[in-house]
């Protein structure tokens, strides 16, 4: 009996499998990017659902406009398992026996730099959308087929240190900083960044601290530097770390005029845990409340998914989609090495605002954000406008 | 050394013919299957590599991804500074270090608290490393640009599988494999033979480290960009148990039987299924664990034995009760 029963499911496997044949109208794309492991939740947020509306939007509308074609698309997924070996194997598996026309960028920087070589080997372009770290450029040289959207480590920090400068011009804040990383690439290129950077301004830094990744207990962290009685608390740190140290400060009552975290600071889960607490606090990332295509991209996202979009990668990944659908629209083609030229030398008109890259690097990003009133805006830029200047954060009330 | 019996020899052709089938993979796929192909003899040469040791001594060993993570994090130090072959040898050495002073502490112990305790190692280990590299290096991302392709990846494991056999099987016909033997079915009988059994299993866990770290090395310029979570991934560890355990790990090619369809599952299972990759892996389990008690093997040597049964053969029914 049992044993009918794994038939049964084999055969149903089977049979669901043959499902997804493709007829010549449809284009093919596909993506891989973690459904389980450890970045599984940060995709859920940021990655997933807005593949999923875009391919929906770009569907619903009729499809891309290839030449004189409409082509609907047809997404083929793959869970990476947030692991490197199966992202390599699943992007040739998309290569070799889907043959899809497209790749969607894998999530974040490991697994982006990790796939890189096996993608510039099919000549896909590669429009990474989750990966801010110094290396853009040398990546950028080295796989002439990638683009690079979200930022260097060095601009999110200039960010931070560019709000602490008015806030202290403003006489909100005084000279002195507590300034805390978690202990990875990403960290440390930020902290070395910043730390060049609060020298130069005059900044003094009273309390320094560094954890592994997936720390649980910050408390340590937070009494140290209350005891160190900063005027402003700086911590470069992901989703799990910038919950539980938000957390531990209102707890000790860290009385900080300017109080920044780093990933996960722009989820909307931050404000639905935190509720009014968080008014004030500063984080990477950040949008341009001004902007309606902002307002009707995070409405959209709503009705897609059910949820928000966050305030800092999502914008950026959706408006990657974006830039791939007018590059081939523009070509006319699915021809790759044409849809990379059109990258390469368009201007193209996203959620984010124009994108024009710049050795195939996207140079203007929002850098810092501020919560007021729900909602995460920018308040320092790299080539952007922002709408809104930082404010001094009042206690954790 | 004695001579070799026919059966190894036919062994050896076997095998040798096989491998060369193996190496030959590259002309004539380039795509999917050559790398579906190196994830299968990276964890071929893994589980042989983790049976060498927990085979004979039954001791299961969590260690697999500090041994690993080592190998990747020599090359990915030191890839501006030396030749990779070199920093091969570098991680196999250094692994093969750690397994001898894990193996002095803790072999002298036994059961559940040497699981538990190289559970333990690959996380102290992966903290050990993130912390003095932000602490005396000052490098941050480690990033791994070679021209080593996807097909060198392959003959590199390849080599490495076939090295850790031929290794296994000169042990087998040694003093040492002998002592392991011993010591596998009974230690207090074995020490008071006069075998010095915690030299004898520090000396097999050096050298099945030492493999895994090799293996490490060679994975890193696929990885590109080594960070702690990816070169200490403790799945790495649990999958490999899991592989083993499923070929069964009385004989060395055990494990084989155990990587090939198991990696071919977890390929078919996370293409069909990718929503639900956990919960149809857990069936999966479940499916093996009723159908296949004893592992591939055991489920061969069962069948062999049935086909036995059926010529008419009195002696093999007294076989069916232990005495």
């Amino acid at each position: 009996m049992i044993r009918r029963t794994f038939l049964a499911l084999a055969a149903s496997a089977a049979a669901l499998s043959f499902a997804g044949a493709a007829s010549a109208d449809t284009i093919k794309i596909g993506a891989s990017a973690p459904k389980s492991g450890p970045l599984a939740g940060g995709a859920a947020m940021t990655h997933w659902p807005n593949v999923h509306m875009w391919v929906n939007e770009v569907n619903e509308r009729g499809g891309l406009q290839v030449g004189d074609q409409q082509m609907q698309i047809e997404l083929i997924e793959y869970d990476d398992q947030t692991s490197a070996e199966t992202a390599i194997q699943n992007i040739q598996r998309l290569a070799t026996q889907d043959q899809v026309d497209f790749l969607i960028t894998p999530y974040s920087t490991g697994i982006n730099v990790a796939t890189a070589p096996m993608i510039a080997q099919y000549g896909y372009p590669h429009i990474t959308t989750s990966a801010a770290t110094d290396g853009v450029a040398e990546f950028a040289e080295r796989w002439p087929n990638s683009f690079w959207m979200l930022g260097t480590a060095t601009q999110l920090a200039e960010g931070a240190v560019q709000t602490l400068i008015k806030l202290r011009d403003n006489g909100d804040i005084g000279d002195t900083v507590a300034l805390v990383h978690v202990a990875d690439a990403f960290g440390l290129e930020l902290v070395n960044a910043a730390k060049g950077e609060l020298e130069e301004a005059g900044f003094e830094i009273v309390y320094e601290a560094s954890y592994p990744l997936g720390t649980q207990d910050v408390a340590p962290i937070i009494s140290g530097a209350a005891a160190a009685n900063p005027d402003s608390f700086v911590a470069f740190s992901y989703p799990g770390d910038t919950f539980a140290l938000t957390e531990q400060a209102q707890i000790q009552g860290l009385d900080v005029g300017a109080f920044y975290t780093g990933v996960g600071t722009a989820f909307p889960p931050y404000v639905g845990r935190f509720g009014a607490a968080a008014e004030g606090v500063l984080g990477i990332g950040g949008i341009n409340v001004e902007d309606p295509k902002i307002a009707d991209y995070i409405e959209r996202h709503n009705a897609s998914a059910g949820a928000g979009p966050d305030f800092w990668a999502s914008a950026t990944t959706y408006a990657g989609l974006q830039v791939l659908e007018q590059a081939i629209e523009a070509a006319g083609t699915i021809d790759r090495a044409e849809v990379i030229e059109a990258i390469k030398s368009g201007t193209f008109d996203t959620v984010i605002g124009e994108v024009t890259f710049e050795n195939n690097v996207n140079p203007n990003v929002y850098t810092t954000g501020q919560w007021r009133d729900g909602v995460f805006v920018a308040v320092a830029a790299d080539g952007l406008d922002v709408s809104a200047e930082p404010v001094r954060k009042e206690g954790w009330e | 050394m004695t001579r070799l019996t026919t059966e190894e020899i036919r062994i050896g052709v076997i095998g040798a013919v096989v491998v060369a089938l193996v190496a030959l993979l590259p002309f004539f796929d380039n795509g999917f299957y050559l790398s579906l192909t190196v994830n299968i003899m990276l964890y071929a040469a893994l589980c042989t590599a983790w049976t060498l040791f927990s085979g004979p001594t039954h001791y299961v060993s969590l260690a697999t991804a500090a041994f690993f993570g080592i190998g990747t994090y020599a090359v990915g130090l030191g890839i501006d500074h030396l030749p990779f072959p070199v920093l091969v040898g570098v991680g196999a050495v250094a692994a093969a270090l750690l397994a001898g002073i894990v193996g002095a502490a803790t072999l002298r112990i036994s059961g559940v608290y040497f699981v538990v305790f190289t559970l333990g190692l690959a996380e102290l280990v992966r903290q050990l490393v993130s912390w003095s590299q932000s602490k005396f290096t000052g490098r941050m991302g480690l990033y791994v640009f070679t021209d080593i392709r996807e097909m060198h990846i392959l003959w590199m494991l390849l080599a490495l599988t076939v090295v850790v056999f031929l290794t296994g099987w000169l042990i087998n016909r040694s003093r040492l494999g002998f002592a392991m033997e011993i010591i596998g079915n009974d230690e207090t009988v074995a020490k008071h033979s006069g075998i010095d059994t915690a030299r004898a299993k520090i000396l097999l866990f050096m050298i099945s480290g030492a493999f895994i770290g090799i293996a490490g090395a060679i994975m890193a310029p696929r990885y590109a960009y080594i960070q702690p979570p990816s070169a200490f991934n403790p799945m790495i560890s649990f999958l490999v148990v899991i592989m083993a355990l499923l070929g069964g790990t009385k004989r060395l090619w055990g494990p084989l039987v155990g990587v090939i369809p198991f990696t071919i599952l977890m390929d078919i299972v996370s293409s069909r299924f990718p929503n639900h990759t956990y919960i149809v892996m857990g069936i999966a389990f479940l499916a093996i664990v009723y159908l296949l008690p004893n592992g591939v093997t055991g489920r061969l040597e069962q069948l062999r034995e049935r086909l036995r049964h059926r010529q008419p053969k009195p002696e093999a029914v007294s076989e069916e009760k232990p005495a």
